[in-house]
């Protein structure tokens, strides 16, 4: 009879297991970078460049060396004798660490000083004389390919203009007699805004170079320790042994704290000058006008469709803009990331992308916030053109995506530009978002509104997106292979630490890798303890972004608790006296099957691999799994929001909104709906009010939370959010990713909703933000509004 | 504060001026010297090592500074040191009692109502001023009361789910 | 995030601020609520030589009416005691309209009214409200108190005409005569925002007939302005559709806005335009009841 454990009491899969990191947060008791005090710390303070694109013609730091307190300054010419003036960035191009021929956008590093404090390292930044030289600036990819554009990179060979890169993917011949046979072209022009993942911590780190040991120490605001490692290894020319990199409790990162910035490299090279601990603590302004920003891109879309609805091909081209340097930090071999996941829920047999990309004379640095890179505009671009191909064709917007989804039997699905998805019930997930807004109803009261004078509007997304990169063959990060890896020791007792190379930053991995190990193992998960974050202790991991951690190290975590039972199970052979194929295994316990009520726990087990181990085997209970996944996830996500529009004024307040997420099994489900309402908040805040622009100088508007938004408790809107659940096939406990698909999917549903309020006055497209000027604008002129809303001084 | 070696640092030129406060923080009266431009968030998180009080723009918009001085939520970002003199100021290491936590602090971890944690002092200890001002809130009245207080994590239903959850607790404690 | 040295003092007489400024001879910033001065000061965008700390300073911290009905409102007087005021919700309703939409509360717990017509800023909202009321700022200086009417306290962006040695203490808004009604409304695009645009309408009736209005724009000029011509046109007769939408009208002729990234010129107009219009149709049951 059966004595295994019950999951849920253990805090299992599927328990909604309350945080174990929470009992320090909710004390204060967290330790974030800024935190930390080293003996004989430093303060270093940035200085940057207020002009977008200037020459240098000099830098006087003599005023600062003067004040008393300050122990250095830091300028390009100096890092150059160290050969650190420029760095090497994730997408194969290099960036300036401090300028040395000129600044190519607002806010570039132009030196920083190390003084006893902040405050005066502050006053000394403000005594440092630099003498620019103004150049014409480039602040969007129009005018940067324009004929006669000024060079931005004039600082590489072989670049003759402000190209990044051409690219292309999916078959040209197919998608053009895919054309020729539609019945109707839908058209559309779009552009997703320059945003930022904007933690609200910013970065910082705090290197401590020991000249004794010679071993550097850098507490840093990172996503992915061990990938800086590498990256400082690279850039540093330090051992890799010698150099510790640990990124304490994150204040959020949502993509930011995944590159490499200047201030780091600074900030390491100030500690091995003074040999004393440096710490750098980014100011919001610099977080914003400097650090890896989001998006940025324009696309034209096209859409060949027959008269029934059915979808024949696709094509987008898409024009993205990549600021002074081209560091993306992603991790695929395709130049515009996974734009390409565009349109992977649907049948579509033929598509063709191109891309773009250029270079302005703006903040460098896209990441991937909080998406797969790029998958974020690929889903916008593909449920914006699904509407207005829907409204094209004169056909319901959900029987439309309904009539074009891949079907529930057709898995695996090679979609129109060649990812493969496995799993998916798309259908059933709309039905259940349907069912829960209440569409035919909505679609009755609207109608009736409308007689009113009122608007209202209704909005779907659905879309499948790859999440957690790798497998290693297409996903790799300067060579290195997007595997994720999780080291298990249990101890004598049971008891157990787990440490694994991803890095959470609110997750919540401290709680759901435990749930892991408890699904695997039956040790309850309060019995083990999770640590991330430090190179020295932790397993090499490519970190966590991309929502890849329950892909990648999840399944790590599963892999290498599989390994210890493995061992386990030969202990509990030894201790039964059996043979080990006679051994059953059941949540907690391994039994004799031929005599069920003869067992012993795991617990027993790890006493007998310190205490009682067979002849000939080694001690201990512990393992190391190295996992590179087959496939990335595919999670579903349907979000539907319901708007009223003021026709007066073009405000918008959202009535409802839906979510239904299919993201496979899910670990915790406190967890995962958390995720899912911070992704939605996200979506809405893109939607609304949060973008980045520029004026024609190239001064950055959004420098500061006067200017970039983040939406309050007060205007963000109230979720429900529903589950169906469609088990990955290929990872080891069926769960897929979810971090991000709100986030991803969210935007469409917002925007698609006020162009459904507004349709009557037959304007397809309002680009975001959907700020109320740009819907009274569309409202009242009856055209589209395009482009960021320009920084305007018409008067 | 005393201590048995206090380094005498090298004489900072230009004779910078310096001003002692007493300032009574989370019950416990603390002095010091201070330079007249230091910022309270900065006197309580270096000066005081009470680093729970965090710091996440420049502007006085994130309100993760937030802490109660004099009972009031306030900015200690947008406060000198020097202005606290004389006045009592509670910190989120001061929200709970000896061996037990506030109900706040329950009711965020209950309801999951952190992820992150970097806005979750100020967001309790505004949470905390509401409480104190208004035992029974409407989700409304939570959600405007907090919204000086930005959060990127949680989309901020369960930050309000946890503060109702603290009022109720709360009230149950007042009643029995 | 670290402002730059400067001197402190917290005086705690007024005759000791006053010295103090006069000491400071124009490097002298005074300190009150501080939610609009620290963060300039945070940002570097001041470096006074001296700040002058007046939270110190006794008896400063009211607002109250007087028994004919005028409101005074001290220069510690908090943006959140207004929001809670009874005297604003039973007596004023343009200012208690605007309370709740200063800055966020954790703000409003520290701002002060009175620092905030001080700091001048075109898209303060309280500059509008006191405007609208006809109300006064009384400054203190060496020679005494000098009453100066809101309208011509603000002399442009960040900029009044206070004295270097003179301290605003209180701001004044006159005793009505008749019933009061009006509103403010702000279009923000999250709590804690700028205005794009707001506007402030007050209203002093007698039965159905509007006998004294005040309108003042937010966030549309170089400074607050003072739609007197729109609200001179309400006067001496009821709120009629085509009263409002003429007062509207010319409320929207008075502004001034800049295009920026809040909004497009012609569209800040059309919100004053369709403010007014709100506040003084949501007056207009009423007063047809009174009448």
């Amino acid at each position: 009879m059966t004595q295994a454990l019950d999951e849920i009491k253990i805090g299992g899969l599927g328990s909604s297991r309350k945080r174990v990191e929470d009992n320090r947060f909710i004390r204060g008791r967290g330790n974030y970078v800024d935190d930390i005090v080293l003996p004989g710390m430093l303060h270093m303070e940035i200085l940057r460049s207020p002009l977008a694109h200037a020459r240098i013609r000099s830098i006087d730091t003599s005023k600062a060396w003067e004040i008393p307190g300050v122990r250095l300054v830091l300028t390009g010419e100096m890092m150059a004798t160290r050969n650190l003036a420029w760095m090497p960035t994730l997408s194969y191009d290099t960036q300036a660490v401090l300028a040395t021929d000129k600044v190519r956008f607002q806010g570039q590093e132009v030196a920083c000083v190390v003084a006893d404090d902040p405050y005066i390292a502050k006053d000394a930044c403000e005594a440092i004389v630099v003498d620019y030289e103004p150049l014409p600036v480039i602040v969007n990819p129009t005018q940067a390919m324009a004929e006669g554009a000024p060079l931005i990179r004039d600082d590489k060979e072989n670049q003759h203009d402000n190209v990044v890169f051409d690219w292309q993917v999916g078959d040209k011949d197919a998608t053009d007699r895919a054309f020729e046979q539609a019945d109707l072209v839908s058209k559309l022009d779009l552009h997703y805004p320059r945003s930022h993942p904007s933690p609200i911590e910013c970065c910082g780190s705090i290197a401590d170079f020991n000249r004794a040991t010679q071993k550097l120490t850098v507490y840093m605001t990172t996503q992915a320790p061990h990938i800086i490692r590498a990256a400082v290894a690279l850039v540093a020319e330090l051992p890799e042994h010698m150099i510790r990199i640990v990124s304490p409790d994150l204040g959020g990162g949502f993509g930011n704290k995944v590159p490499v910035y200047p201030g780091y490299v600074m900030s390491i090279l100030a500690s091995i000058l003074t040999e004393r601990p440096v710490k750098w603590i980014e100011d919001k302004t610099g977080n914003l006008i400097s650090t890896g920003f989001g998006r940025d891109i324009y696309l034209h879309g096209e859409l060949a469709l027959r008269r029934d609805g059915k979808i024949l091909g696709v094509r987008m081209h898409t024009t993205s803009d990549h600021g002074a340097f081209f560091s993306d930090a992603q991790p695929s071999k395709f130049k515009i990331g996974l734009m390409h996941s565009a349109f992977s829920c649907y049948d579509v047999p033929a598509a063709h992308l191109t891309a773009r990309g250029t270079y302005t004379n703006k903040a460098p640095g896209g990441v991937a916030y909080r998406c797969s890179f790029r998958v974020t505009e690929a889903m916008f671009f593909q449920e914006r053109m699904m509407q207005a191909a829907a409204n094209d064709l004169g056909m319901d917007q959900a029987e439309f995506r309904r009539r074009n989804f891949v079907r529930d039997d057709d898995f695996p699905h090679r979609t129109p530009f060649g990812f493969l998805t496995d799993s998916g019930q798309y259908g059933k997930c709309l039905d259940v978002g349907l069912a829960a807004i209440g569409y035919a109803d909505f679609l009755k009261q609207k109608e009736e509104a409308t007689k009113h004078g009122r608007l209202l509007g209704i909005g779907i997304s659905t879309m499948t997106e790859p999440l957690g990169a790798g497998n290693s063959r297409e996903y790799d990060i300067l060579g290195i292979k997007m595997f994720d890896s999780a080291e298990l020791r249990v101890h004598m007792t049971g008891k157990a630490i787990l440490r694994t190379g991803a890095k959470t930053q609110g997750q919540g991995h401290e709680t759901t890798w435990a749930q892991i190990v408890a699904h695997e193992l039956g040790i309850p998960a309060e019995d083990v303890t999770v640590e991330e974050g430090d190179t020295d202790t932790a397993p090499f991991g490519m970190g966590t972004y991309a929502s890849r951690s329950t892909p990648v190290a999840g399944a790590a975590v599963a892999m290498v608790a599989r390994k210890v039972r493995a061992k386990a199970r030969k202990l509990a052979a030894h201790l039964l006296e059996v043979s080990e194929e006679d051994i059953e295994w059941e949540l907690g316990r391994f039994y004799v099957r031929s005599s069920p009520d003869r067992g012993v726990t795991i617990q027993e087990c790890a006493m007998a691999a310190y205490s009682n181990m067979p002849d000939g085997m080694e001690p201990g209970l512990e393992n190391v799994a190295y996992y590179d996944p087959p496939n990335l996830t595919w999670p579903f996500g349907c979000y539907i929001a319901t708007v009223e529009v003021d026709p007066q004024t073009g405000v918008w307040d959202v009535l409802n909104v839906v979510a239904v997420d299919d993201c496979g099994v899910r670990i915790n489900p406190m967890i995962v709906e958390g995720q899912i309402m911070g992704g939605l908040t996200e979506a809405y805040a893109m939607a609304s009010m949060q973008f980045i622009t520029f004026d024609t100088q190239g001064n950055c508007i959004g420098s500061n939370y006067m200017d970039y938004l983040l939406p309050t408790a007060w205007e963000t809107p109230g979720y429900e959010l529903h589950e169906v659940v469609t088990p990955s096939p290929h990872h080891p406990i069926g769960a897929k990713g979810v971090g991000e698909c709100a986030t991803v999917g969210g935007p469409a549903a917002f925007v698609n909703a006020v162009m459904d309020a507004i349709k009557d006055t037959g304007v397809r497209n309002i680009d975001m933000p959907l700020l109320p000027d740009r819907v009274y604008e569309a409202l009242t002129q009856r055209h589209d509004v395009s482009g960021a809303p320009p920084v305007r001084t018409d008067d | 504060m005393s201590s048995l070696f206090e380094e005498i640092r090298e004489p900072v030129a230009g004779d910078v001026p310096v001003r002692r406060v007493s300032i009574t923080v989370n019950g416990v009266r603390r002095t010091a010297d201070v330079e007249p431009r230091l910022l309270l968030a900065h006197l309580l998180r270096q000066g005081l090592g009470l680093t729970g009080t965090h710091t996440g723009c420049d502007t006085s918009n994130c309100g993760a500074c937030t802490v109660l001085f004099d009972g009031k939520a306030i900015k200690s970002c947008t406060m000198l040191a020097v202005q606290a003199d004389g006045h009592e100021v509670t910190t989120v290491e001061g929200l709970a009692g000896p061996s037990e936590l506030h109900p706040i602090q329950e009711g965020f971890k209950d309801e999951h109502g952190l992820q992150c944690g970097f806005c979750t002092p100020g967001m309790m200890l505004a949470a905390k001023a509401l409480l104190d001002e208004n035992p029974n809130p409407t989700e409304d009245e939570v959600r405007w009361a907090l919204s000086g207080n930005l959060c990127r994590c949680t989309g901020y239903q369960n930050i309000v789910k946890s503060v109702l959850w603290a009022a109720k607790k709360l009230q149950s404690q007042s009643a029995s | 995030m670290y402002p730059s040295r400067f001197r402190y003092e917290a005086p705690r007489s007024i005759d000791d601020a006053i010295a103090l400024l006069r000491q400071g001879a124009g490097e002298a910033k005074v300190l009150a609520g501080g939610q609009s001065l620290v963060p300039l000061l945070k940002l570097r965008f001041a470096a006074p030589e001296l700040l002058v700390d007046i939270n110190n300073l006794p008896g400063l911290d009211y607002h109250r009416a007087d028994p004919d009905g005028t409101i005074r409102i001290g220069a510690l007087c908090r943006h959140a005691e207004l929001e809670r005021s009874t005297i604003l919700a039973t007596r004023q309703p343009t200012m208690a309209a605007a309370a709740p939409l200063i800055a966020d509360p954790v703000v409003r717990n520290r701002g002060t009214l009175v620092g905030s017509l001080c700091h001048a800023d075109p898209q303060g909202d309280w500059a509008s409200v006191v405007t609208a009321l006809g109300g006064h700022v009384v400054a203190q200086g060496a020679n005494g108190r000098r009453n100066i009417p809101v309208a011509q306290f603000v002399t442009g962006p960040f900029q009044n005409v206070l004295a270097y040695d003179e301290i605003a203490v209180e701001a004044v808004i006159p005793a009505p005569k008749g019933t009061v009604a009006g509103g403010y409304l702000k279009l923000e695009r999250r709590v804690g925002d700028f205005a794009t645009a707001g506007t402030a309408v007050a209203l002093e009736m007698s039965g159905a007939v509007v006998t004294r209005a005040g309108i003042a724009l937010t966030g549309v000029g170089g400074s607050t302005i003072d739609a007197a011509e729109a609200a001179q046109a309400l006067v001496g007769g009821p709120l009629t559709a085509d009263s409002i939408a003429h007062a509207a009208d010319l409320a929207a002729q008075a502004a001034q806005p800049r295009s920026d990234h809040r909004g497009s010129a012609d569209y800040k107009r059309h919100i004053v335009r369709t403010f007014v219009e709100r506040i003084l149709t949501r007056v207009q049951p009423s007063t047809e009841r009174a009448a």
